[in-house]
Order: C-alpha cells, then structure tokens, then sequence
C-alpha cells in the first residue's frame, strides 16, 4: 500500500486571483516581506497493492482528472504504508 | 426539432432551459439524467447550468465523466448542436470538446446580473438571427467564468471566427473579455451568460430567443430536403 501526497498548483504563467488578495492582506498586516503567494490544493491517495507501475498511475490519475493542465501544474510524492 | 435538456446532479438552470424550449421556442425538449448512454433520438444537445457535482475539485471536472458525456462527445462529432450555458461551458471545456478553461472571476466574486455582449460572429448555427457587432443584453451568474487560454489558443479561435460572444467591457477578467466560444466545426458553443432566462419580456428580456432560434432554423433547413 501506498500513500500519494498530490500538489496541485495553478501554473506560473496564470494569475491566481486568491494568491494575490491573500498577499494583499498579508502585505496590510505588515507582512512585506511576502513577495508572492499562490494557492493550490493538497490531495491524499492512498493507493493498493497493483502490478500497475504506481508512477505511471498517479500521472494519468493527474492528468486525467486531478489536475487541468490547462492551467495547472502538479507534483507528488510517494510514501510506503506499512500495514498493522 | 426535439432537444436533450442534460441533468447533472446539482445542475439548476435545467428548468429554465427547458421552459425555453418548450414553452417560448414551442419546439420538443426531455429532461434527460446524467447516466443515460442514448442521446441517439434527439436534435439538439442542452447542457444547462449549475453546480454539478457541487464544482468539487474544478467546476465541470467530475461531470464530464458522467455516463451521458461520451453520447455527448458522439452527438458532437455527428454535427449535432451541442450548447452548454455556464456549468455546462465549463462541463465542455473540462472535457476537452472546447478549449481553454474557465478560471475563478478575477474579483473572486459570484456576480450575478445582466450584461452586455457583443455578437462577434454571426454566422453560426446558434447565431444566425441576431446581427454581426449586435448588442444584446443577457443575464450572467457565476463565480468561475474568468476564460483562460494560451496565446497559440487564443489566435487560433481568433484566425478561426471562433469567438462568439464578448462581454461589452471587462466584467470577469476573461481573456479578450471572452464571453463565448464555438469549436473548429462550428456545432459545440459553450457560453456563460444565460439566454435561457432571457425569453419573455415577463422576466427582463427577450435577447436570448434568437441564439434558440438560430439552432431551430438552421436545423428545419438543413431537414427540410429530407422530408
């Protein structure tokens, strides 16, 4: 078994509205040292036992529905569970 | 003409889209559930708007893999019209029928009123009967209708008359204040604003009949040698 921490982030190239309201109120609480701020989601699989390569799993999970990639980048991780 | 009105869970212009249909076009319209896998008896293709899904993770994402969406996806490629108003824009760009992507409103409000949209192009089965440069006035409701695409995106709807409605000005931060577009073939138009509500002087206005009339009109013609 195995536990996939999936990050989805809106791409570089695309303005994140809530980012930037979110370092706007950083910035008025006297945060100046923020120079930026973006927001993305965090997802949890956790993934069992699959003669599947999981690698090659998780990216077509990704790119088939977790993530848009029209506007959106992911990454992930991968951790062993070991079973009680 | 007999048109499919698609039921999502949590679509919630369904209704108004078939009032339109049926009560103002005077034309057939089915409620049909998300899970159906035959659109084969129907014309015309209605994906209404709302939260399907309740928009978890991206607005349109879980949908567009509903059962009904691949009897979507053939009714495209037979030609059929496929319209979808708001949630069902953005079911149609999630599931790749239209490109781009529509992204939280750039003041990351729910703005709910009437606008004015340009008609950019005329000479599209969905709008044949309004004039080209037209001006007309359509309710909007949405949190997430900020249009996206790349540049290499953007000049190909461009080159290709594939913008079909803008926002007179600026109203959510869409790209070229894009308000609606048509696919290459020119069957599948996603939009935004909502001309299902505006059908009847009762309710505000009557600037959204002619885009179902267009599609009835260019239907009877393209029919009428057939019977």
């Amino acid at each position: 078994m195995k536990k996939v921490k999936v990050y989805v982030t809106l791409r570089e190239s695309v303005l994140d509205p809530q980012g930037s309201a979110v370092m706007g109120s950083l910035h008025k609480m006297g945060y100046d040292e923020v120079q930026d701020v973006r927001i993305g989601k965090y997802l949890e699989l956790v993934i069992g036992d699959s003669e599947r390569d999981v690698d090659a799993l998780v990216d077509e999970l990704c790119n088939r529905l977790l993530a848009n990639t029209v506007i959106e980048d992911y990454r992930y991780e991968i951790e062993e569970v070991v079973s009680q | 003409m007999k048109f499919a009105v698609i039921v999502f869970p949590g679509s919630n212009c369904d209704l108004d889209m078939y009032h339109a249909i049926k009560d103002e076009l005077g034309e057939e319209a089915e409620y049909v559930w998300h899970d159906t896998h035959d659109l084969s008896g129907y014309d015309g293709i209605l994906l209404p708007g709302g939260f399907s899904y309740g928009d978890y993770l991206r607005a349109g994402a879980i949908a567009r893999f509903s059962g009904v969406m691949d009897e979507v996806r053939k009714a495209a490629e037979a030609g059929k019209p496929v319209l979808g108003i708001c949630n069902g824009f953005q079911i149609l760009t999630e599931a790749g029928l239209l490109p781009g992507m529509l992204m939280r409103n750039k003041n990351l409000k729910f703005t709910c009123g009437t606008v004015s949209l340009k008609v950019e192009n005329a000479h599209t089965l969905f709008t044949n009967e309004y004039e080209e440069g037209e001006e007309i006035r359509i309710p909007v409701a949405h949190g997430e209708g900020n249009y996206y695409c790349d540049d290499a995106t953007y000049q190909h709807l461009k080159d290709n008359n594939q913008i079909v409605f803008t926002y007179a000005e600026d109203f959510n931060g869409s790209r070229n204040n894009i308000a609606g577009i048509i696919n290459e073939r020119g069957n599948v138009l996603g939009m935004m604003p909502h001309p299902e509500r505006a059908v009847s002087d009762l309710i505000g206005g009557t600037d959204g009949l002619p885009l179902f009339r267009s599609i009835v009109k260019q239907w009877r013609e393209s029919h009428v040698s057939h019977a």
